[in-house]
This record gives structure tokens, C-alpha cells and sequence, in this order.
């Protein structure tokens, strides 16, 4: 079955807790300075934003149907069955279309380096196969972070929405936006406020959709291209062979 | 004129130079040094000019095969050759601006080992690949009379109407599919620049700027290598311009008006001021131009339609690839100065290889040759070549 995350930014102390452990997690450094960025990074893969005393994470969605792994010419990221985006470093040639299609920006590229890397959470699959949950939500001391089934996150996530009204947003994000994604949010302010695209923005559509449309009528439309060009080759060409036919039989009627 | 060329020998190795140190810049410490891209702005000039623009002022190749050997628009013939030259140096040129910048160039093999056909991309590269590999061949005919290597050319020759065909084919993919690649960001891209009609455009666009492009080089290489101008050739070239135009114009028309923002078109913005500039230059100045007989038949006013026609498609792929994201990104994007010149150099690059092709490959003396043949009477029958050389 196909894992998830609820984020409820309600119970969130903003400690921080949940950075650290994906730093050390995926081996990356994490101190102070650090901690003070407010922004995610190739060395960063997930952040805790403060506005007016209100939290919010942001990390990879890890979509449904994610618009990377669609747009990845060498098929560097898929969505494993249990939920994970994951990225085979080794296929990838650094093209980076996959960070021009993430609706959430998520991808962060090593612009410094020189065999440079696409990062990004990729939700601790090492970890998930392992029957474990994600290090950021078993390093989260409030339960903000909470890993398990999508399925019984969403019903968790509505009954939450219905039991106190009044400090949510009346939104599941990340319930229908882009076509559904593992990670789910709640919160008291607007998800927009933390940098999140509305739904309005990004529709409930899932981005590979609106390729797939093109894509799909390649193999219909290359061979009726191709008989339709060589047809009219031909007729250009039947043209010439009778005029030139036709200027023979003139001299020879010359004589 | 000896002073002339001192001048340009003198620009273009100060172009190279520069180009040369960006080189080392890009693989010695790296794409975050060497350019102004970053997390926000993922693809910058690079992608923006050389891969977009690129593609786009090497349509020439396939309009001009398309118009010869399709429509039988005869006396067009004189300027295939350069025409596919043109073709076939902005595509390799295109694959060595990919080198720079895709981040880890040294997998580029990868597109063939590890496909994924739902990626435009993929399709793109594939495309891309093929065809550089058909303007190859017909490019090839030029080597092998140069060197009256006939057998090779005779089995060339064979092959050139499945090679016209394919590259008709591989060109109308790939040139829709690089404004396919931006259909999967709605919420990103400006919606001046958004539409789910990107293909079209782009394909549309791209048999515009082939023909302004042939305008544009026959008039340049007529001034530099002292020929003779075509202009009842350019002048075909000018009225089957202002059709394309027309028909993009149309096609861009219909797309504000059922999207409903021709209204947001009117109303002054950073972006709208963008768009003003790319309408004026695409439709409005070649169209005004253009309408006139007088002007379709004057070398100047045809070269002045076609530059404005370049600028401006050059400015709408710019606005797409990077003045459109400027608002989702909350910043500007202006290209850093090495960057620039690794640009620039393949710029260079580019007019470099051609006039060296020109002078010694018999990129125009097949055309001249051929003009003098068509004198008589009668027309000896045509085979589907590239020159009519006899071999």
C-alpha cells in the first residue's frame, strides 16, 4: 500500500526536529547557520518556515503522478509503489527538466559541483522498505510530522478538519492538487502564505496529463505524417516525369 | 575591404578568447559559476537562445526542401544548398551548446540507453539526433562533388528523397515538441506565453523565422562573397513570409480570444511591455513591410522584414523560456557575462564554419550552374536531388 505523510502545522513547535534528522539521514551537513536558512537547498531537502508564530514544512510531495518522472528523458525519477519519488543518480545527464516542471520547486540542483546532482527529499525509502517510518517523523517530538497509510492519513486528516473547524483551513493540500501526492498538509493560514501554489494555480489535474495529451498521438500522427509527405513527394514528382515525357515526345516530334 | 576583414578577424578571436576562458569557467568550476541559472531559474540563455532559438533559425532546411521538392516550387533550387548548410551547422552547433549545458554532458549516450517516451524531451533529443544526422547526408553531396567521389554520391542521391521526407517529418516533431516541453507548467508560465496551442506556435513560428532566415543569409552572403542576389527568389521568399506571419498572427489572435485575456494584453505591465516588443517585431513591422509589392521587391525592405521577424520570434522564445517565469521565480534573470559569450561564440562559430564552407565547397556554383542549364527550351527532366551537377 502506498505511504504518506500528514503534516499538521497545528501541532508544529517549529523545533526543527524533523530538518536535523533528514540532514543526518541523507548525510548531509546541518548546524546552526544552517538551521537559520529559511530556504531548501541541494543541502536541504526539507524546511520548517515561520510566519507570525504559524509553521510550515515544505518538502517534496512526492505526487501521484509526479510531473519529474514524466518529464525525465532518461527516466531518472519514479514513484515507487510504496510512495516514494526516488532518483537513480546514475541515468541522470543534467538537463534539468525536471526542476522547470515541479510545481513545487522541489528539485534543487549542486550548481557548484562538477558531476553536479539533482537532490531532493525522496522520502527515506531505505528506511520505508525496511518497515520503518520516515526520519523526520520519528524524529518529530509533537507528532506534527505523522507518517503511515495515504489511505487512513486522508481519513485522519477529515476528521481532524471536522472535529475543530475552527483552526484549519477547510483544506486537505495535496488531497486533489495535481492529481493527489503523498504528502498531506493541514494548517491555520493559508498554504499560500509558505509559498505553496493554490489550487486554483495548479488544478487537479496531474501535470503529466497535459504532455500525455501530445505525447499519446505521436504514434498515430508520425505515420500519417510520413504518408502524407511521401504522397505529395510522389505527386510533385509524377508531375516532373510526365512533363519531361511529354518534352521528349515534342522533340522527337520535331524531327 | 582589407581593413573590413581585419575588423571582423579581429572580433571573432576576441570572441573566441572570451568564449574560451567561459569554457574553462563552465568545466573547471562549474554551471552555478559560469552562469546566472540557479534553483529559480533552472534554464537560463542557453536553453532560452541556443537550443530554442537555435532550432528555430535552422528551420530554413526543412522549408526550403519542403517548398522545392514538395510544392515544386522550382526556382527556389538555387538556394537549397546554403539553406541546408545553414541547416545542418545551426544544428550541430545546437548539440555543442547542449554540451555546455546539460550539467554531466559526458551521459548525454544515456537518451539512447535509458529512454522514457513519455518525456517531450526525449522525443525532442531523439528527433534532434536523427535529423542532424539527415542534414548530414544532405549536406554531404556538397563533400563528395567537391572531392568527384561519384559512387558515394550516387547512392546519396538515391537515398534523398526518403532523407527529404524524413527530415520533413523529424523537423515538424521536433519543432512543435520544444514548445510541447512547457505544457506541463500552467501555473508557472506567464499566461501571455502559456497556452495548450505551444506546439503550434512553435511549429508555426519556426516556418516563419526558416524563411526570414533564408532572406536574412542570402542577402548577408550575397554582400560578403560579392554575388548576385536572387530577389525573384527572395521576393518568393517574402510573399510566403508574410503568409506565415499572418497565419501565426491568426493563430496567436485566436488563442488570447478564447482564453479571454486579450484584455490583460492592453493593460501595462512587466510582462505586457514584453509581449508589445515581440508582437511589434514579429507581426507588426515585417506584416506593414511586407504588404507592400515595392518592398517585397527591394533587397533592403525584404532584408529589413526579415531581421525585424527574427528579432522578434527571437524575443517571443526568449519570453518564453525566461521572461515569462520571471514573475513565478520573484526575480529578474539576466544572463551573466560568461555566459553570454559562450553564446556568443558559438555565434561566431556558426558564421565561421559557414564561410568556410562556402569557400570551399561548391555551396553556390551548383545554384549558378544550375541557372544557366534552365536557359533552354527545354527543361531536361528532374530527379529528386540536391544539384543538378552531373555525376
Amino acid at each position: 500500500m502506498s505511504k504518506g505523510i500528514l503534516y499538521d502545522a497545528t501541532l508544529c513547535i517549529g523545533c526543527k526536529m524533523c530538518e536535523k534528522a533528514c540532514a543526518v539521514h541523507n548525510g548531509l551537513p546541518y548546524d546552526d547557520n544552517i538551521a537559520a536558512e529559511e530556504k531548501q537547498s541541494e543541502h536541504k531537502f526539507t524546511v520548517v518556515l515561520t510566519e507570525n508564530d504559524k509553521f510550515m514544512r515544505r518538502l517534496c510531495m512526492h505526487c501521484e503522478q509526479p510531473a519529474c518522472a514524466s518529464v525525465c528523458p532518461v527516466g531518472a525519477f519514479h514513484k515507487t509503489a510504496k510512495g516514494p519519488v526516488v532518483y537513480d543518480v546514475w541515468k541522470c545527464i543534467g538537463c534539468r527538466y525536471c526542476m522547470v516542471a515541479c510545481a513545487f520547486a522541489q528539485p534543487k540542483y549542486e550548481w557548484g559541483s562538477l558531476n553536479p546532482r539533482v537532490r531532493k527529499c525522496i522520502m527515506c525509502p531505505d528506511l520505508i522498505n525496511a518497515g520503518h517510518q520516515t526520519a523526520c517523523a520519528e524524529a518529530c517530538p509533537t507528532g506534527a510530522t505523522k507518517f503511515g497509510e495515504r489511505d487512513a492519513l486522508v481519513r485522519e486528516a477529515t476528521e481532524r478538519l471536522r472535529q475543530n473547524p475552527s483552526s484549519y483551513v477547510p483544506h486537505i493540500y495535496g488531497l486533489k492538487e495535481v492529481g493527489g501526492t503523498s504528502i498531506l498538509l493541514l494548517s491555520s493560514i493559508p498554504f499560500e502564505q509558505f509559498g505553496y501554489p493554490t489550487e486554483q494555480m495548479v488544478g487537479d489535474v496531474a501535470l503529466p496529463e497535459y504532455t500525455g495529451q501530445v505525447m499519446s498521438k505521436m504514434p498515430d500522427f508520425i505515420p500519417l505524417w510520413a504518408l502524407i509527405l511521401g504522397g505529395i513527394y510522389w505527386l510533385a514528382n509524377r508531375r516532373d516525369e510526365v512533363t519531361a515525357a511529354e518534352a521528349d515526345e515534342k522533340i522527337r516530334g520535331a524531327r | 575591404m582589407r581593413f573590413k576583414l581585419t575588423f571582423w578577424q579581429v572580433l571573432f578571436s576576441v570572441i573566441m578568447g572570451l568564449g574560451a576562458y567561459s569554457a574553462y569557467v563552465r568545466y573547471f568550476h562549474g554551471l552555478g559559476a559560469v552562469s546566472n541559472m540557479s534553483d529559480q531559474f533552472p534554464w537560463g540563455l542557453w536553453i532560452g537562445f541556443d537550443c530554442l532559438c537555435g532550432v528555430m533559425l535552422a528551420a530554413g532546411g526543412f522549408c526550403i526542401t519542403g517548398a522545392v521538392y514538395l510544392f515544386n516550387i522550382e526556382h527556389l533550387h538555387s538556394i537549397v544548398r546554403p539553406t541546408i548548410l545553414t541547416a545542418f551547422l545551426g544544428y550541430c552547433l545546437f548539440i555543442v551548446g547542449l554540451l555546455f549545458d546539460l550539467g554531466r554532458p559526458w551521459f548525454i549516450w544515456h537518451q539512447l540507453v535509458y529512454m522514457n517516451p513519455h518525456s517531450v524531451m526525449f522525443e525532442v533529443g531523439i528527433c534532434v539526433m536523427t535529423y542532424t544526422t539527415v542534414l548530414f547526408f544532405e549536406f554531404l553531396p556538397n563533400v563528395l562533388e567537391r572531392y568527384h567521389l561519384r559512387t558515394p554520391l550516387k547512392w546519396v542521391k538515391r537515398f534523398m528523397p526518403v532523407l527529404i521526407v524524413a527530415g520533413i517529418l523529424l523537423s515538424t516533431l521536433h519543432q512543435s515538441s520544444l514548445g510541447s516541453l512547457y505544457l506541463i507548467i500552467p501555473s508557472k508560465l506567464h499566461p501571455f506565453w502559456y497556452s495548450p496551442a505551444l506546439p503550434f506556435f512553435f511549429f508555426g513560428s519556426a516556418i516563419a523565422v526558416g524563411l526570414a532566415m533564408i532572406i536574412f543569409e542570402s542577402t548577408l552572403s550575397a554582400k560578403a562573397f560579392g554575388r548576385n542576389l536572387e530577389l525573384p527568389v527572395l521576393a518568393t521568399l517574402g510573399s510566403a513570409l508574410l503568409v506565415a506571419l499572418w497565419v501565426n498572427a491568426l493563430l496567436r489572435f485566436q488563442d488570447y480570444f478564447h482564453r479571454g485575456i486579450l484584455g490583460l494584453i492592453f493593460k501595462p505591465s512587466y510582462e505586457a511591455y514584453f509581449l508589445w516588443l515581440e508582437l511589434t517585431l514579429a507581426f507588426v513591422i515585417p506584416i506593414a513591410l511586407l504588404t507592400f509589392k515595392k518592398i517585397r521587391h527591394s533587397p533592403k525592405g525584404l532584408y529589413f522584414a526579415a531581421v525585424s521577424c527574427l528579432l522578434g520570434f527571437v524575443t517571443n522564445r526568449l519570453n518564453v523560456s525566461i521572461t515569462g517565469f520571471e514573475t513565478w521565480a520573484g526575480h529578474h534573470f539576466v544572463p551573466k557575462w560568461t555566459e553570454l559569450m559562450i553564446t556568443l561564440s558559438i555565434i561566431a562559430l556558426g558564421f565561421f564554419a559557414f564561410s568556410i564552407c562556402v569557400k570551399y565547397l561548391p555551396i553556390y556554383g551548383a545554384g549558378l550552374a544550375r541557372a544557366q542549364l534552365r536557359q533552354p527550351e527545354v527543361v531536361p527532366s528532374e530527379t529528386p536531388e540536391l544539384s543538378n551537377v552531373q555525376t
